[in-house]
Parts: C-alpha cells; sequence; structure tokens
C-alpha cells in the first residue's frame, strides 16, 4: 500500500498583516496532523519565491497595487484550488478603507507635505509596485473557488476549512466558527 | 416664505389626519404637496405633532421612492423603465426631454425647474413610452408630445393648467368576457347576497371555487372563513391596487372602467367576514384615478351601499377608505402593504401569523386582489356553481390578462381560466415571437415550444401580465432589465435579497459591457441559490427567476456575453494605476497590467 500523495499548498499574504497567517499558525499541535498530508510550496514559512504546480493556494489579504495583481495570477494559474482566506481576501477589508479617498492625495499626502520628509517626491523606483487606485477582493481580479471570512478566521475554522478540503469535502464551516469579524 | 409652504400645509394635515401615526405615509404624501419635497425641519414638525421619534418618520419618508427628503425640481418628470417601454424608445425620449430642458437624468436643474429620473413600470405598457410629471401620467410619447411637455415646463404652467388630452389614458379592453361584459346596477350583487343571509353568501363564495387573481392563487372562500373565525370584533377588508408588477395594468383598467364592483365586492367580503372598515391601498402611479375613486364611493354612500345598515340590515355597517402608496414595488406583498397602511416602511412580515388573524393594526384581516374582489360580484349575481363551471379543473372563472410587447393589439383580454399562450398570442396579433413573459419580472419565461401551455393555476399561473418579444429582442436584455428592477425594489431588510439582488445586477452589468466569463456564469447561478433559499419574502426568491428562464431557455444570448477567457476583471485594470502613474511619472513596463493573465506555462 502507497501512502497518499502529500497535497502542496502555496500561501501568500497581499495587501493584508499577516494576521490570517498567524491565525493558521494558531492551529497548534494540529500542525503536526497537516504536515502528514501537505508539503508546502511558496509561503512566507518556506521562503520560496514562487508558487509551482500546487493543489491548494491560500490567499489572505485584497489586491492593492501591481504587484499583489501579478502574484494572485501566478497562485491562480499554479492552484487547482484557490481560497480567498480572512476579511481583506474576501472584501478588501481594513486597507479598502482608502476607497473612497483619491489615491494621488494618498501619495501627496504621505510623500509630499508630511512634515519631516527629507525629500517632496513621490517614489518612482521601478522595482516598486504602483498601487491600484482602489482596493479589491481577490474574486474581483482572478476566479475563486471557497471564500473563509473572519478577521481572522480562527485557527479552529481554518483547521475544519483544510481538514475538508483535504478530506474532499466541499469546506463548511458553520456557526459559531463561522463570522465576519 | 417657503417655510410657511409646509407649516401651512401641516396644520392642514395633522387635522385631515387627526395625529394618528397610521397615517404617517398618507401625511407625507400630502405634506409633500406643499413643496414637492419634505423638508428635514418638517419632518422634525411632523415627529413631534406625532410624538414618533424623528427617525421612524425620516425612515417612513425615506423608504419611498416618490417621497423625497432632498429637494426635487418643480417638475418632476419619471419615465416608465420597463423592458416594454424600453422597448418602445423610452431612452430616446428620456433623452430628448433632457437635450430641450438641458437637463441630466437624476440631477435637478439648477433654477430647481426640472428634474428626470427612471422609475418602475407605471402600468402603461399597453400604450407606451409612458412619463409621470408630478406623480400623473402621459403615455404614448412621441416627439411632439415630448416637445409639448418641455413648453409647458418652461412656461411653468400648473400642472391643472395643461391640456388634459395629454394626460388621457386608454382603456384598451381588447376581449371581454364574464367580467368585463358583465352590466350590473350598484348595489345588484350585494343584494343578492344580502338575501340569502351572511352563511348563504359564504357556502356561494365556496362553491364557486374562486382563487386569489393577485398571482399567489390562495382560494377566497378560505381566507374569507378563517377571517370570519378569527377572534376579534374589528375586521378589516383590504383591496390591493398596488398593481406593481412590471407589464400589468389590468387594475388601471378595473378601477377605471368598473370601481363600482371593486368597491360592492369589497363589501361582499364585509357583509361575509363581519368587517366594518375596508381600504384601498391604491399605487402612488395611479392616482390620477382617485378623484373619480372617490366620487365613485361617495355616490355609493349616498345609495346606501356604504356606511351604516348598508341595504337596510341593521349592523351591517362598513365603509371604505382609500390610501396611496408611494412608489414602493414591495408593497403589492400583502403583509408589506399592511406595514404601508399602518404608516410604516414596507418591510414585509414574517407568516405566520396571516393577516386573516394578525392583519392591520393586528386585526383579522382579508387582503384580496382588485380582480378578486370585482369577481365576487359575479359570483353573489349568478351563484357560486355558474361561476365554478368555467374555466379548468383547478382555475376556475376568467382572468384579466395585460398584453403588450410586440403585437399588434397590446390591451386588457379577458379570458376563461385555460386559455393557451397560442391562442392568445393570436389574439393580439403577435407574430414571429420568440418568447412570452407571463406574471411580470416575478413570473415565467416561455419559449415557442412552450405557447401550448394554458394560463392557469395548474400550469402557468399569473396576476396578469403578459409581455410579448418578437425575433428582434434579446433575451438578454430582458433579463437585465427585470434584475434591475428587483435590485432597485428590494426593500433592504434582509441581506441575501439586499446584497444578492445588486451583486445579480452588477454581474449581469458586467456581461452586458462584454467582460462576462464561464466563471461568471456559475456566479451568477450560485447568487440564484442564495436569493432563492435565503430571502425573507417572494421578491429575493422570486429575483433570480428572469435569470434562471433565461439561462435555461435563451443561454446563448447569455453566451456570446462571454469572452473566452478563464476570468477578466469587470473593472480596467491598467486604469485603475493611471492615478499613480501621474503622480510618479513612470511609464516603464512594471507600470502597466494586461486586463487578461498570461496563459499558463
Amino acid at each position: 500500500m502507497n501512502a497518499p500523495r502529500k497535497l502542496r499548498i502555496a500561501t501568500v499574504s497581499l495587501a493584508g498583516c499577516f494576521g490570517c497567517h498567524m491565525s493558521l499558525l494558531d492551529i497548534d499541535e494540529q500542525v503536526f496532523a497537516l504536515l502528514e498530508r501537505v508539503e508546502f510550496d511558496r509561503s512566507p514559512l518556506t521562503d520560496i519565491k514562487h508558487c509551482g504546480p500546487c493543489d491548494i493556494g491560500l490567499v489572505e489579504g485584497g489586491v492593492c497595487n501591481s504587484e499583489n495583481v501579478h502574484v494572485l495570477r501566478e497562485f491562480r494559474a499554479e492552484c487547482k484550488t484557490l481560497v480567498a482566506l480572512g476579511a481583506c481576501a474576501v472584501n478588501g477589508g481594513l486597507p479598502a478603507q482608502r476607497n473612497h479617498i483619491d489615491v494621488g492625495r494618498c501619495l501627496s499626502a504621505v510623500f509630499q507635505s508630511r512634515p519631516g520628509m527629507d525629500t517632496a517626491e513621490v517614489p518612482d523606483d521601478p522595482e516598486l509596485p504602483l498601487p491600484l487606485d482602489k482596493v479589491h477582493p481577490i474574486h474581483e481580479v482572478v476566479r475563486v473557488d471557497y471564500f473563509l471570512p473572519g478577521c481572522p478566521p480562527s485557527g479552529e475554522a481554518i483547521w475544519q476549512f483544510l481538514s475538508d478540503l483535504l478530506a474532499g469535502r466541499t469546506p463548511r464551516v458553520a456557526s459559531p466558527l463561522l463570522h465576519f469579524d | 416664505m417657503t417655510r410657511l409652504a409646509w407649516a401651512d400645509t401641516m396644520d392642514e394635515t395633522l387635522q385631515r389626519y387627526g395625529r394618528r401615526p397610521e397615517y404617517l405615509l398618507q401625511m407625507l404624501i400630502h405634506l409633500q404637496g406643499a413643496e414637492n419635497w419634505l423638508p428635514p425641519a418638517a419632518l422634525t414638525a411632523l415627529a413631534g405633532a406625532l410624538g414618533l421619534p424623528r427617525a421612524r418618520v425620516e425612515g417612513v419618508a425615506g423608504f419611498y421612492s416618490f417621497l423625497h427628503t432632498r429637494p426635487v425640481g418643480q417638475y418632476r418628470v419619471l419615465f416608465s423603465d420597463n423592458i416594454i417601454d424600453r422597448m418602445a424608445g423610452s431612452q430616446a425620449m428620456m433623452a430628448r426631454l433632457c437635450r430641450n430642458l438641458w437637463l441630466s437624468p437624476g440631477q435637478c436643474s439648477e433654477d430647481g425647474l426640472a428634474s428626470v429620473d427612471f422609475t418602475s413600470c407605471t402600468g402603461l405598457g399597453d400604450q407606451g413610452p409612458p412619463l409621470l410629471v408630478n406623480g400623473y401620467a402621459i403615455g404614448r410619447l412621441d416627439d411632439a408630445r415630448i416637445d409639448a411637455v418641455c413648453e409647458l415646463i418652461r412656461q411653468r404652467r400648473p400642472l391643472a393648467e395643461w391640456p388634459p388630452g395629454l394626460f388621457h389614458v386608454d382603456d384598451n379592453i381588447r376581449r371581454r368576457d364574464a367580467l368585463l361584459a358583465a352590466q350590473l346596477r350598484p348595489g345588484q350583487a350585494l343584494q343578492a347576497a344580502l338575501a340569502i343571509g351572511r352563511a348563504g353568501w359564504m357556502a356561494q363564495m365556496t362553491a364557486s371555487r374562486l382563487r386569489g387573481r393577485g398571482g399567489a392563487g390562495f382560494t377566497t372562500a378560505v381566507k374569507w372563513q378563517a377571517c370570519r373565525d378569527a377572534p376579534g370584533a374589528e375586521k378589516v377588508v383590504v383591496c390591493n391596487a398596488d398593481e406593481g408588477e412590471p407589464g400589468t395594468f389590468k387594475d388601471r383598467v378595473l378601477l377605471n372602467t368598473c370601481a363600482d364592483l371593486v368597491f360592492e365586492g369589497m363589501t361582499l367580503a364585509a357583509w361575509a367576514v363581519g368587517a366594518q372598515r375596508g381600504f384601498v391601498y391604491l399605487r402612488g402611479e395611479y392616482r390620477s384615478l382617485l378623484p373619480a375613486l372617490e366620487a365613485t364611493l361617495a355616490r355609493r354612500r349616498a345609495e346606501g351601499w356604504l356606511g351604516r345598515a348598508i341595504g337596510g340590515v341593521a349592523g351591517f355597517d362598513f365603509d371604505i377608505e382609500i390610501h396611496l402608496g408611494a412608489g414602493a414595488y414591495v408593497c403589492g406583498e400583502e403583509t408589506a402593504l399592511l406595514e404601508s397602511l399602518e404608516g410604516k416602511r414596507g418591510t414585509p412580515r414574517i407568516r405566520p401569523p396571516f393577516p386573516v388573524t394578525h392583519g392591520y393594526l393586528g386585526r383579522p384581516t382579508v387582503v384580496n386582489n382588485v380582480e378578486t374582489l370585482a369577481k365576487c360580484c359575479l359570483i353573489a349575481v349568478h351563484g357560486g356553481a355558474a361561476f365554478a363551471a368555467t374555466g379548468t379543473a383547478q382555475s376556475a372563472g376568467t382572468k384579466l390578462l395585460s398584453v403588450s410587447g410586440d403585437c399588434a393589439r397590446p390591451g386588457v383580454y379577458e379570458f376563461p381560466f385555460g386559455v393557451t399562450i397560442g391562442q392568445v398570442l393570436e389574439a393580439c396579433g403577435a407574430q414571429d415571437t420568440i418568447a412570452v413573459q407571463v406574471g411580470g419580472a416575478a413570473g415565467i419565461t416561455l419559449a415557442p415550444y412552450e405557447f401550448g401551455r394554458r394560463v392557469a393555476f395548474e400550469d402557468v399561473p399569473t396576476a396578469g401580465a403578459f409581455m410579448v418579444f418578437d425575433s428582434s429582442r434579446d433575451m438578454f436584455d430582458v433579463a437585465h432589465n427585470f434584475v434591475r428592477f428587483f435590485a432597485h425594489e428590494s426593500c433592504g431588510f434582509c441581506t441575501p435579497c439586499r446584497v444578492g439582488t445588486a451583486m445579480l445586477a452588477d454581474t449581469l452589468d458586467k456581461l452586458a459591457e462584454g467582460k462576462g466569463s464561464p466563471a461568471d456564469l456559475i456566479e451568477i447561478e450560485d447568487l440564484d441559490r442564495v436569493l432563492k433559499q435565503a430571502s425573507h419574502c417572494g421578491l429575493g426568491s422570486a429575483a433570480p427567476n428572469p435569470v434562471l428562464d433565461g439561462l435555461q431557455k435563451f443561454r446563448p444570448a447569455f453566451e456570446r456575453r462571454l469572452m473566452h477567457a478563464d476570468f477578466s476583471p469587470a473593472f480596467d485594470l491598467d486604469g485603475a494605476l493611471r492615478r499613480a502613474r501621474q503622480m510618479t511619472g513612470r511609464d516603464d513596463a512594471g507600470a502597466h497590467l494586461p486586463q487578461q493573465a498570461e496563459p499558463p506555462r
């Protein structure tokens, strides 16, 4: 009897705070159970820079700049199942609170008119990704298979969600684990 | 000066409605007459006078489309936006009016003279495109009539001085059967019902097998018996004349041509259940009918068919008052209607309890459609058995259909239940028909292979709308129009409907712009499921019907709008970087984004 193939998981934080990743680590000793079933591809946990072919992609955070778009598209292209993890990926969350402000005014307020800045110029280094005029939830940029809301979703919710996914069950996180705050 | 305008009206309003909170909506409608809108100070004053929280008053004022909490033009022009009106050229008419008056839709002209916008179906689908000016309908718009309207507005002529011909509305009765051909004297049906006594009359109703004509088809006699037997001495009869379903207008014609039958039907219901009070809830779009209806009520009181000891029967006291709606489709749902009748926002109630035990102000209440009540007169005069002998096994009697769209003779047709779709199409002179929408936006879309189906509760149930589309029409546009209608008319109370209808409309907008992908069709199906299963009332659960039918029967119309891509954003990705490029002065490759993802490696 061959052991079942380990599933490959990639994770990333776009316009997020890494809170969802912290919550993922909050599954505590279940990490061992998880590692028996999966191996990690691109992730802040592995420091792999580009995502290879994966079974599951977990995306934390919304889409706030051009780099987010490229990374998200790489995830969509490589991951069979793509999951929006947490409030920001699902709805834009806290970073999207800038959406009612003109991004030009934001840049100007931060780089041109803030006291104590050395130079009053908006950085133009091509290395820096440009911000989009609005922060978008990830499903407005790529097709998304599953959504797990919460700010962050609890470790327990993430574990239940992943257990379902790994076992081939359609994930179903119900109240009280399911919440939007 | 302007302050005085509403202040004067306030005293008159309070006096007229006796400071009763259940008349709040009627008071707001009356008060708005002073200045065309409801200034904040007026709402505060009204709340104070009624002893209601300010938020309650503003909540009601903010709910109804025809109440304005911000200034609108002295002339407020609303174009009916049903798909049938669009097909008749409503958008070109609106553009012409805007051009003539130097206006943009949705904005008030700088001099405060006029504002222009769209509104949901105004019930003139057989003589469109129509508009409402300060609540009064003008149909059969063409360039000349639009120019005439613009001239009258420019001259600031009061509406009362406009040529009456402009406001003429045709009945367009094309086929008469038992109801429309009946020549009953006022009081004839009542005399017959009084003669056989209360129990005898209820027995006739039971024998008639009459079912409600508002769409749901509940057996009228069962409803009446439940109300009669419900505890509580004060019973109420309500006539639902909030005919808001897009594409229907037969109740307008009934109220215009046989109001006596409708009022007499209400009185017959009152006789059966023991009610003293009756209300007609008349949709705001039909307020032009109000003076004639009030006159008919006055005459019936004078003739002794309303008031005390009706028909000489001691203790049979019943009278009817008319309440106006103010532009809210959801109020056609009977519990939302009752809320509105009580002067509240039109939020549907949770059932049970049903109105027959807990209706208007918690009293046992019968709510019947205009057509249902009119039919009761036939039953009283000719007997329940005669009525039951027509129609089909489960659908006794006739049905009034409001026929509009691509046909030679749009108008009202009265057919016995059981008539096929094809027979109606032939009668109205429809040719090259690719689809019929029966029952309005919430109804069913029928394709040609279904034209042999029958109008009946057991096959194709309908409240009366019958919209015809020929091969020049795109059925995606039809579904798109209906979905936007539901998004506009959602009452906002429950999240699945408030958010779901908006998301569905956004997704169809995306398809309409040619940015759709197969993933969006899956999204649409998911949204349809949520709306169907989780909505608080029928509005939300019916909202996906046009899309579900469209996807099933006219799928290519949807598919041709898809890009051949896995997914494409609805917004312009590269455009979203424009502002940042401007701020940084960059134009390198990294400062741009392709709309489509690169093909997978």
